[in-house]
């Protein structure tokens, strides 16, 4: 079903409020919402709570064979899913544009930073690789799709464990975690996405806006940072600044 | 290709560049009759070309109009022969998706869309050869089509690409150079005011070096302008001659 308009008294209240400094759930303009992170059974499961944001992470590993023109590098695949029970605006055929941005912000945060060494992830040149997959779901949408996103991704790609496996000569051996105990991928850093919500051209700026804030922005502003004071993505949409 | 220095010890670059140099830009306007606007753009080897349809009448679900604005669409195509190694999808995968979706965020800022409720705009974009910069070849090429389909805009859209290597800027990266893995900058500035229509940085870089590489972009995005501005000139300069003024 279509989205419900925002009426006009609410974003006018919404963009004074800004004005004046407050925040709907009575925030500064500098907080986060509190942030859980819950691990499943399993390894790579997890589950991330932004405020009432949730998104749920999975990753899961298997072996295939490599990409031509990089035959000594695993291949690393994300992918974002906006389930129906997030919002009632997401239908199976309505998300395209805000999907593809989503998945496109999370590819580049975390494939093109080189987060995850991928040549550790090559059993044998040229033949079998290991594919790690991620897949993130979102259960609840309040606003700031993205942190959520990317918080859960690099969250089960640190709690995941993929099985051990040796080569001998031609032969490769694939242990059962009953055999041998499963090994962690080996992660340079960490980054995280933030995202900045910008109002009146530019003059009002907040941080992890919800899905309130979301709707009256006139533009955001992701960038990814990881421990060491660098960036690893910086996205703007939507707006003009200075 | 290992041992291949990026800048070496003079500061000459791959292609023989300085460390700010953009590529040669050749672009012409009108090369389609069909169309209500169209440019070629050449940034070096990078091969790009526009076409501007608009404003119309709101094409496919009329729900889609918006009341007060023009509806931008922007599509994005880059043909098969356009990368090393023959593509197979030339449109309607991921990234190009994406693309599609940056060049309308671009455009809806600079396009003045409150002269044309409920219309559309379109612009289609394809890269004919890809040698780096692409992005911003699409969005030079754009710009001087939708000027050529007589659209009002706020100014000038330029757009140049910029990374960093061992310590200094880079402006307009090559192919080889944006495969090399290093941070890469895309910037779409409107250069009278300054202001950023689009900002996109992939890889590491550390937060003391934004600053640089960003004015880099600045820079060679308003170098883009004057040229952009000259062809413009000469462009109307001979539509004027052929009038007969």
């Amino acid at each position: 079903m279509k989205e419900t308009p925002l009426s006009n008294c609410e974003r006018r209240f919404l963009l004074r409020a800004i004005e004046e400094r407050k925040r709907l759930d009575g925030r500064q303009t500098y907080d986060y919402r509190n942030i859980k992170i819950s691990f499943g059974t399993d390894y790579g499961c997890c589950i991330v709570e932004l405020g009432k944001t949730r998104v749920l992470g999975q990753v899961s590993c298997e072996l295939v064979s490599p990409k031509l023109n990089r035959a000594t590098e695993g291949i690393l695949f994300f992918n974002l899913e906006l389930s129906q029970m997030a919002a009632p605006a997401f239908e199976p055929g309505r998300q395209s544009d805000l999907l593809v941005k989503l998945n496109r912000l999370l590819e580049r945060c975390l494939r093109n930073s080189k987060c995850i060494d991928t040549e550790s992830l090559c059993v044998v040149a040229g033949e079998k690789v290991w594919q790690i997959r991620v897949d993130l779901h979102l259960l609840n949408h309040d606003g700031n799709i993205i942190d959520a996103a990317s918080i859960a991704a690099i969250v089960a790609l640190c709690h995941f464990r993929r099985p051990d496996v040796s080569v001998q000569g031609d032969e490769v051996t694939l242990y059962t975690p009953e055999e041998r105990d499963p090994v962690p991928l080996s992660i340079h850093h960490m980054p995280i996405c933030v995202s900045f919500a910008f109002f009146q051209q530019g003059t009002f700026l907040l941080v992890d806006p919800s899905e309130r804030e979301e709707r009256v922005m006139d533009g955001l502003l992701v960038i990814a940072v990881n421990k060491h004071r660098e960036i690893c993505t910086i996205q703007s949409s939507g707006f003009e600044m200075q | 290709m290992a041992g291949l220095e990026l800048l070496s010890d003079q500061g000459y670059r791959v292609d023989g560049r300085r460390a700010g140099e953009l590529r040669k830009i050749q672009a012409r306007m009108g090369v389609f009759s069909q169309a209500d606007g169209s440019a070629y753009i050449e940034q070096g080897n990078t091969k790009a070309l526009a076409v501007v349809y608009g404003p119309h009448e709101i094409r496919g679900s009329r729900s889609r109009a918006l009341p007060d604005r023009a509806l931008v669409n922007c599509q994005y195509s880059s043909a098969t022969f356009s990368t090393g190694e023959r593509k197979r999808r030339p449109h309607g995968d991921r990234k190009s998706c994406e693309m599609g979706l940056q060049l309308r965020q671009t455009f809806e800022a600079a396009i003045l869309t409150q002269l044309h409720p409920r219309s559309q705009i379109d612009i289609y974009v394809q890269v004919l050869q890809a040698d780096g910069g692409t992005y911003a070849a699409c969005v030079n090429a754009a710009t001087l089509a939708v000027l050529d389909a007589g659209i009002p805009m706020r100014d000038f859209v330029c757009a140049c690409s910029a990374g960093f290597v061992d310590g200094t800027a880079l402006a307009d990266l090559s192919h080889v150079e944006e495969a090399a893995g290093g941070p890469q900058l895309a910037l779409a500035l409107l250069p009278a005011s300054g202001q950023i229509a689009l900002l996109e940085m992939d890889a590491r870089l550390h937060e003391d070096h934004l600053e640089r590489v960003l004015e880099a972009a600045a820079r060679a995005a308003r170098d883009v302008h004057t040229l952009l501005d000259r062809v413009v000139r000469q462009h109307v300069r001979e539509a004027s001659v052929l009038l007969g003024d």
